[in-house]
């Protein structure tokens, strides 16, 4: 017999109240406004949009402020506020090789053509608290270099010019690019899709298992050898007009990870590589999103799957912060009637048990 | 498809809307305001809000995949004279799309094009080019300039 069960109305509604409360905080300080979370705050918004897969400063720093800062709870209600818009079409592939550069560090060569552009890095700096940022800190302005930048060559291309390193990725030819927000996931899965799937997966899932294969866990032997961060034009090709109209830029950051050789009996040996592709300013992810990609990609050069980063289906499957939380988050709903069967059960295995420690059935007694 | 593909039509359209596309509600209101006559038009497609889905390469350069949307908010006007503008722009401005879309339209006239252009975009073009200078200058600072220390061994 199923009972529903009601009550919870007035709970829930006076709890939503309070979550309002909390968030707002102390009335005497003032509320934040979206743009102090897009300005101050920006690397937080730039996590929301590309974890949500969906690419708007102002509604994701909205998001950050409903949740109250919770991360994934952001994320979560970009996912579902991007499930209430139409769908107006696809853009021409963004060109990394032409961005507005805003940083470019290359490990793999010193000198190297555009040179190595720091930008606005944590790194170098001493990870020292700074007491100044407790007050409204003066801020100086930007420092200048007036001889402009040289263009921006891309390693892979410095390294593919001497064939040492595999060409960029392509698929077959009469390949149309999966999409997994409208088709389900099947597995073996192409390399497209699983780069769809890790540019919106956990960057903490990503972060993890990319530093797994550094541990020995699928070892890939990896350099950097290109991170670039900056603006990209998003061209969309309107129906009616015969040409493809700039919808303006975004910022992204790319990672090219230069990862040890294959070769074969025909083919002489050269570097592999793994891919990151990212919305904003996100290095982490991205790297760690070009070891996970290189690792999947083992089977492809005829190496064993011995490690979890290697497991298409494991990492695939459980990179979605969305989808993770979902299913985890949903063990605190009430799960009284489930329960209760379990209870009954323990209970009448115990009773059995203990029946034939004593020699006699208790189970009728009950 | 390849970019490449559509550079050479260079259809003069292309410019104006993706400048149009850069400029601020604010920019678009105040070019309004300095339009005389004003003309008249009529909705061809209500302003509306929606996605595109992003695509990058993989490898950077190879085929593509799907990264990611992006919210996107269009436009479609019909001047009373028969023109039409198209309006499409990154965000959720639904009026500024709208406005991209009438300014896209006046630009054909010709009697409107010296305005547009003197109001709307030669200006943006120029903030444009200044906001990408002031941007590769504050880049240009951050480059590291490598020198190497003479050592005083053998």
């Amino acid at each position: 017999m199923y009972v529903a069960v009601k009550g919870g109305e007035t709970a829930i509604a006076n709890a939503h109240r309070l979550l309002a409360d909390r968030r707002r905080g102390d009335r005497s300080v003032p509320s934040l406004t979206i743009e102090q979370l897009i300005q101050q705050l920006g690397l937080a918004v730039d996590r929301v949009m590309a974890e949500a897969s969906l690419y708007d400063t102002s509604l994701a720093a909205l998001a950050v402020k409903q949740a109250r800062g919770d991360m994934i709870e952001a994320i979560f209600l970009l996912r579902a506020y991007r499930t209430t818009l139409p769908r107006f079409g696809t853009s021409l592939p963004i060109e990394t090789g032409r961005m507005r550069v805003e940083r470019r560090v290359s490990a793999t060569y010193k000198d190297l053509p555009g040179g190595q552009l720091l930008g606005p890095t944590f790194d170098y700096t001493h990870r020292l608290l700074d007491p100044t940022l407790l007050g409204d800190d003066i801020v100086e302005q930007p420092a200048n270099r007036e001889d402009g930048l040289e263009a921006v060559m891309r390693v892979s291309d410095i390294l593919g010019g001497e064939g040492l390193i595999e060409p960029d990725g392509n698929m077959p030819d009469d390949h149309v690019a999966g999409d997994l927000t409208r088709e389900p996931m099947e597995f073996p899965m192409p390399r497209d899709l699983r780069l769809q799937a890790l540019a919106r997966g956990d960057e903490g899932f990503l972060l993890a298992l990319g530093y797994s294969t550094q541990r020995g866990y699928g070892r890939t032997h990896p350099f950097v050898g290109e991170i670039r961060m900056g603006l990209v034009e998003v061209e969309f090709e309107v129906p009616g007009l015969d040409f493809a109209v700039s919808l303006g830029e975004i910022r992204v950051t790319e990672c090219q990870m230069v990862n040890q050789f294959k070769g074969s009996a025909k083919a002489p040996p050269q570097f592999t590589r793994g891919y990151g592709l990212v919305f904003g300013q996100s290095e982490r992810k991205a790297m760690s999103m070009s070891l996970v990609d290189r690792a999947l990609r083992t089977e492809e050069f005829g190496e064993d799957v011995i490690a979890p980063a290697q497991d298409e289906e494991f990492v695939i499957s459980h990179c979605d912060n969305v989808q993770a939380t979902g299913f985890v988050e949903h063990l605190k709903l009430p799960h009284y009637v489930d329960f209760q069967a379990e209870l009954d059960l323990v209970r009448r295995m115990r009773a059995k048990q203990a029946g034939r420690a004593q020699g006699e059935p208790r189970e009728a007694a009950e | 498809m390849n970019p490449a593909d559509h550079a050479p039509a260079a259809d003069p359209r292309k410019r104006v809307m993706d400048l149009l596309a850069r400029c601020s509600r604010g920019q678009l209101e105040a070019a309004w305001a300095q339009v005389e006559p004003k003309p008249a038009f009529a909705r061809l497609r209500e302003p509306e809000t929606g996605l595109v889905m992003v695509r990058g390469r993989i490898g950077g350069g190879g085929s593509p995949f799907n990264l990611g949307e992006a919210t996107v908010s269009r436009a479609t006007i019909q001047l009373t004279e028969g023109t039409v503008g198209h309006g499409y722009r990154l965000g959720t401005d639904k009026t500024a799309a709208e406005w991209s879309a009438v300014f896209a339209a006046l630009w054909q006239l010709p009697a409107m094009q010296d305005v547009v252009e003197r109001t709307l975009l030669l200006p943006a073009e120029e903030q444009r080019a200044e906001e990408a200078a002031q941007l590769a200058r504050e880049t240009a600072a951050t480059k590291v300039d490598f020198f190497t220390m003479v050592r005083g061994e053998d």
